[in-house]
């Protein structure tokens, strides 16, 4: 969505000439720094995320608590989304405004040591610093747009100024022109790939945390048998969840490397693997 | 004249950065003491919250299943050794008798539903699961932290400021006599 936003203010500022470039320049620089520093606010009001109230979700406080203990991070604050389908996320842009939001359906379906299990992984993400790397990775993605767009322009008007006098240029101009079209997708594919890396990290620390890989691996079967898909979640925001929040496509037995390219996470079955291996 | 300066300069030069250096080495490692202090006290928090909450439990506990007596006292004499330990030895040995007395009383609930329905026994039973979690976590955390010291006292060449300036081995929490044994099995 913010991409978007960033490209239609780019195309419609584009039009008046370098000041206007400098300004579209500016205004993406000024989106993609509140998005990182309002990541939390934004994120949980996104999701519809309540506080959670340390009386009746006293095994979350107590769960997180413990494992701030065993890490040593400070307790991030707790939200509740009233959803029926298992999932939950962590956002913030340091452990210090950090926050880990779970929905109803996964407190429900997950027992004390996945739950734990399942905010390891969160805790995770804050401790590594996850949401600052997802940031970075989608200001490369703006920034690579944004490129494509300024050479797009610059063959258009450049070529019509010069009257398309010489023909020896042509191939050149074609390849210039495959490159931009590529450009703005490769940077998404490899912004997916390093969130993929960092789905793979957080589940690795989150071991390293409660030193019980069980937990984690029968909590990401249990979200593989279950299909429900989170509601207030959409391809914005997926990035951010535990498992990922769009449904599953049904050729997931056929799937080869590519099937996965645009995908925020690692398949669940790779997961569980790994998780297996230690 | 002139190159005698430059050696000087040099010199002097070398000499701050060896300080700066020397100063950066020594203020990493009182950090990470500090730190393992800090995760020592951790631990005695989550100890000093279990030894609150047991009397609570055994009071309510008190109310369901009255003539359980035997049970309820031994979780008493077990907390009360614990609060009293004045050796670590002691210590460990009182912290596995209240496990154990524990993880009997909270079998009582089976033969009393109307315990296991109380909304005070559940909550209770819940802080004192989650505190023996956070006992465990804060040792595997002080473990980490006395670890990272340790390692870093033997490196070089933090391992000459550290034997400069007396920086002692630190000691692991051992599992609790016992638990690191396998179980014997008699025929």
């Amino acid at each position: 969505m913010f991409l978007v936003l960033v490209g239609v203010a780019f195309n419609v500022l584009i039009g008046y000439g370098p000041a206007g470039l400098v300004v579209a320049v500016v205004v993406a620089g000024a989106m993609a720094f509140t998005s990182y520093w309002k990541s939390d606010t934004i994120a949980l009001a996104m999701s519809r995320a309540q506080p959670a109230d340390e009386q009746t979700y006293a095994r979350l406080h107590n769960l997180v608590e413990g494992l701030c203990i065993a890490s040593g991070l400070p307790k991030p604050r707790l939200y509740v989304i009233a959803d029926p389908a298992p999932n939950a996320f962590a956002t913030g842009r340091n452990p210090n405004h950090a926050a880990i939001a779970v929905t109803t359906g996964l407190l429900e379906t997950m027992n004390r040591v996945e739950l734990e299990g399942v905010l390891a992984h969160e805790l995770s993400h804050i401790k590594n610093y996850d949401i600052l790397v997802g940031t970075l990775a989608v200001t490369m993605v703006g920034a690579a747009a944004l490129l494509a767009d300024v050479g797009i322009r610059a063959l258009w008007f450049g070529g019509g100024r010069r009257g398309g006098g010489n023909s020896a240029s042509g191939p050149i101009v074609l390849l210039a022109l495959v490159l931009i079209a590529i450009a703005p997708i490769a940077a998404k594919a490899l912004q997916l790939a390093v969130s993929r890396r960092r789905e793979s990290l957080a589940d690795m620390s989150a071991v390293e945390m409660t030193r019980y890989p069980p937990g984690l691996i029968s909590a990401l079967e249990k979200l593989r048998a279950n299909p429900a898909v989170v509601q207030s979640a959409n391809r914005a925001t997926a990035h951010m969840w535990i498992e990922e929040p769009v449904p599953h496509r049904d050729d997931t037995r056929s799937a080869s490397k590519w099937t996965h390219l645009f995908d925020t996470h690692p398949p669940l079955e790779e997961r569980i693997a790994a998780l297996r291996e230690l | 004249m002139n190159a005698v300066l430059i050696v000087l300069g040099v010199l002097v030069l070398i000499v701050i950065l060896l300080a700066v250096w020397v100063i950066g080495m020594y203020n990493g490692l009182v950090s990470l003491r500090n730190r393992i202090e800090n995760a020592w006290s951790q631990i005695d928090v989550q100890l000093k919250r279990r030894y609150d909450l047991i009397p609570n439990l055994v009071e309510t506990v008190k109310g369901y299943a009255s003539h359980e007596s035997g049970t309820l006292e031994a979780v008493i004499a077990a907390r009360n050794a614990g609060v009293t330990a004045s050796s670590p030895q002691q210590q460990a040995e009182a912290e596995n008798m209240i496990t154990g007395a524990l993880s009997k009383l909270f079998a009582l609930q089976e033969a009393y539903p109307t315990l296991k329905a109380d909304q005070n026994f559940r909550q209770l039973q819940e802080e004192l699961t989650s505190t023996e979690d956070k006992i465990a976590y804060a040792r595997q955390f002080y473990n980490d932290q006395v670890r990272a010291y340790n390692t870093k006292i033997q490196q070089f060449p933090s391992v000459i400021i550290a034997n400069m300036f007396n920086f002692g081995q630190r000691e692991f929490f051992e599992a609790e006599q016992g638990s690191r044994e396998a179980p014997r099995v008699q025929f």
